[in-house]
């Protein structure tokens, strides 16, 4: 117990507030890649990569903290998770593998072809990396068959079921308006016209899946919406979603773009929590069995060790935070290209 | 083939390949805050460039390190599910303090540290560097110490039983400071400073060999053989002290690691040999009762041989276990020898006159690389037949769910990224040492590939 709430909750916690941090920073990186292509001239495709040079990296680590967040607070989440997603997830990590090397290897070389290659790459690493993403969350969500070990007992191809496929698609829309907002803060000239449009075209796809996805969900799946209905007051929730999405437009219009910036990073925020309040308790539910469900309680480490980890957290979170802070505020402003550029 | 064999060799792949990286940044690192520590110190621009240069450098190889490392940590989850629900209330505290004391420092910084010397004064640059090299330290050790947590277990019990056993906490600091911890934290380290100590002189060798770059190269070689000579010498006492350790907390693995089979008889310690594991004997050159004397500092107390554990409790590959460590070992005295070779010269004035030994220091970069890559795989061979030494064996750790093919699919996958990754990694390193550092000479070496490259009457004419 800390502050009269289980220590296996906090830990719920601070497990979602990592995987929103990650959504929201590796987001608007993975967002800028998946619209590279979008991006026709050399010196363009070099300033949005150089917009999220000095920070993917820094951003990554939050994916880092998450595994080990979930390995620690509940092992047997970690264990089932991974092995049941084995193969979305080997896909989703040689796409992390693709995207680090082809940032960091297209400068290298100046010739068309070579450049040309390591540009698709870096596109087709970033959207494959936000599909598989997308996928495994949308299959935790909806839940997965488990055996009385909690361990995978279905069948991996299950994993491509519309709903899945919807939040996935959903997902590659978040990111990519995300990311060409987070653009807009960096660029000048035509090239920032052309964000500033491509955002707007983005914020509107972003819509459309949203709202597929959840009329699929009200329809079909109704289950995932009863925490929201039993608790109304958590409908607060996606009512701030939808008003930061509208507010995306205003501000682009208003040339507010940090305004534009912080608005799509609470709707990954609030679309975050939304799905985490219909989960919780279950870190992995088993439609097949629901008493073989895995919850934040059977999944969790001892009390001591999450009395442990959370001093971690504790000790860990501002210092991280801090020196995040210096890094972003250390290269604010519009990217400019010089001689230890990409 | 099976499951357990199969997610076997896609670990061991999986981390061999990631472990070129990590010590090459780790040595790399400290290397780096040397060099931008004289800038600041000197003000001489011959530094700042030396720092430049070896910054790309660190990028590339940082940038690799970071991509496949990223891959381990998923591994226990998607091949060791069982493994990682026995240990994850221990093995994954670690893993959590690495990621958010280290990991965050190095990758938070290197942002500052490759683009911000426009943007940043140089102090708080160099305090850019010193705090990446420490991330890429802290790493090591939370990495180090949750490995040493499976040679040596403490600070835990162990509650429930059957597939719902695990291991839980009982003294968060004696997990830490586990028996082995400090002795192998401190050889990895040290191993990992002769990695980026022999990296930097190869190169600085080849840039004197080709009368290029020498204002620089010539210092930034005596940098890395100060680092190497104390380091070298350094990793004699770490190992002695680790195989102490392994004599007192892991038996089966020293006997294993110096093929001994009999329990009543005085050791040997071989210079090199090999083990027959059927007539269960060492043939080779060695010191007869050197291991002994070694751990008794006489020749008569007898050592615990292989013999005495049950035929399941030992390690089954003896001759690998054998041959890795000793591979090692000799290494580890080569790189002495080379090492204080160069002092020697370099005392007398003559260390960038010897041709041979440039010539020598060019190759010389792959020794640690082998030696680091042989002490591990003589460390995890020799845990076998546990994943967690005494506790739990790795025939009963994999994921039961994930099937042969998968592993084979995923392991296929990992084999044509990393061939790619590493033709790609070779080549860039290749071109950015030809292309050296911007100390304004290389302009014209430029100019010349660059007519060789358009004008087809200079293709075929050798080069000066």
């Amino acid at each position: 117990m800390f502050f009269g709430i289980e220590y296996s909750t906090w830990w719920f916690l601070v497990f979602g507030a990592v995987i929103t941090g990650y959504a929201i920073l590796d987001g608007f990186d993975l967002g800028a890649g998946a619209l590279h292509l979008f991006l026709k001239k050399e010196e363009s495709r070099r300033i949005a990569l150089n917009a999220i040079g000095p920070v993917w990296d820094g951003n990554e680590v939050w994916l880092v903290i998450g595994g080990g967040a979930l390995f620690a607070g509940f092992p047997v989440a970690y264990a089932a998770i991974f092995s049941a997603f084995y193969v979305p997830f080997m896909i989703f990590i040689v796409g992390l593998i693709y995207r680090a090397v082809a940032i960091e290897f297209r400068s290298k070389e100046p010739g068309k072809i070579w450049r040309a290659s390591w540009d698709f790459i870096y596109f087709f690493a970033c959207t494959t990396v936000t599909l598989s993403l997308g996928l495994m969350l949308g299959n935790v969500a909806l839940g997965i068959p488990l055996d009385a070990n909690h361990e995978f007992a279905g069948n991996w191809l299950d994993f491509f079921n519309p709903f899945s496929i919807l939040v996935s698609i959903t997902t590659l829309a978040l990111f990519m308006m995300h990311g060409a907002i987070f653009l807009t803060m960096k660029t000048e000239n035509r090239l920032f016209a052309k964000l500033t449009l491509l955002a707007k075209n983005f914020t509107i796809f972003f819509v459309i899946a949203f709202v597929l996805t959840s009329l699929y969900t009200l329809l079909y799946i109704p289950h995932l919406s009863d925490q929201i209905r039993s608790n109304p007051q958590f409908f607060i929730l996606p009512i701030i979603m939808v008003l930061a999405v509208a507010n995306i437009p205003r501000q682009l219009t208003r040339g507010q773009y940090l305004w534009a910036f912080i608005s799509s990073a609470v709707t990954i925020a609030s679309l975050l929590a939304t799905v985490a309040i219909e989960v919780y308790p279950f870190l992995v539910f088993a439609p097949n069995d629901p008493a073989n469900s895995i919850t934040i309680v059977n999944a969790a480490s001892s009390e001591k060790t999450m009395g442990i980890l959370l001093t971690i957290a504790l000790i860990g979170t501002p210092m991280v935070g801090l020196y995040t802070a210096f890094v972003f505020w250390t290269f604010k402003g519009k990217v400019k290209l010089d001689d230890m550029s990409y | 083939m099976d499951t357990e064999i199969l997610a076997r060799i896609q670990f061991a792949f999986t981390i061999a390949f990631h472990y070129i990286y990590p010590p090459l940044s780790i040595g790399l690192g400290l290397i780096l805050v040397i060099m931008e520590g004289m800038y600041l110190r000197t003000g001489e621009k011959m530094y700042e460039q030396m720092t430049r240069f070896w910054i790309k450098i660190f990028a590339l190889i940082f940038g690799i390190g970071v991509a496949t490392g990223i891959v381990m940590e998923f591994e226990f989850g998607t091949n060791w599910a069982t493994y990682s629900k026995y240990v994850g209330d221990i093995f994954g505290s670690a893993l959590a303090a690495e990621g958010i004391f280290a990991f965050a420092l190095e990758s938070g910084f290197l942002g500052v540290l490759l683009f911000g010397w426009n943007r940043v004064g140089p102090k708080v640059h160099f305090f850019s560097t010193v705090m990446v090299w420490l991330g890429s330290m802290f790493s090591a050790v939370w990495i180090v110490v949750a490995n040493s947590w499976q040679q040596t277990p403490a600070g835990y019990h162990i509650v429930g039983e059957g597939l719902k056993a695990r291991a839980e906490i009982t003294d968060f600091w004696a997990m830490v400071f586990n028996p082995s911890s400090v002795d192998r934290l401190s050889h990895v380290w040290i191993g990992s400073f002769l990695a980026g100590a022999f990296f930097v002189m190869s190169v600085n060798a080849w840039y004197i060999l080709k009368n290029r770059h020498l204002a620089i190269a010539k210092p930034a070689f005596k940098i890395a053989l100060v680092v190497a000579v104390i380091s070298s010498l350094a990793q004699l006492f770490t190992g002695h002290s680790s195989a102490g350790g392994v004599a007192k907390n892991q038996p089966a693995k020293l006997a294993a690691l110096e093929g001994h089979y009999d329990s009543l008889a005085v050791a040997d310690m071989y210079l090199l040999g090999w083990v027959d594991q059927k007539t269960q004997k060492v043939t080779g050159i060695g010191i007869p009762g050197g291991l002994t004397f070694l751990l008794h500092q006489d020749f008569k107390t007898p050592v615990r041989g292989l013999k005495s554990f049950r035929e399941e409790d030992r390690p089954r590959q003896v001759n690998a276990v054998f041959q890795f460590y000793h591979i090692m070992v000799a290494i580890g005295m080569a790189l002495i020898g080379l090492s204080l070779l160069g002092a020697w010269f370099w005392r007398s004035g003559r260390l960038f006159e010897k041709r041979w030994l440039m010539q020598v220091f060019v190759w010389a970069v792959l020794l640690p690389q082998i030696a680091n890559q042989a002490g591990w795989f003589a460390a995890e061979m020799g845990r076998q037949p546990w994943v967690v030494y005494g506790l739990l064996r790795t025939s009963d750790a994999f994921s039961r769910t994930v099937t042969a093919n998968q592993i084979l699919f995923s392991l296929a996958l990992f084999t044509l990224v990393y061939v790619v990754l590493l033709v790609l990694f070779l080549y860039l390193l290749t071109r950015k040492i030809q292309h050296g550092p911007e100390d304004g000479t290389h302009h014209i070496e430029d100019n010349e590939a660059f007519s060789r490259r358009e004008n087809p009457l200079m293709r075929n004419t050798p080069k000066p």
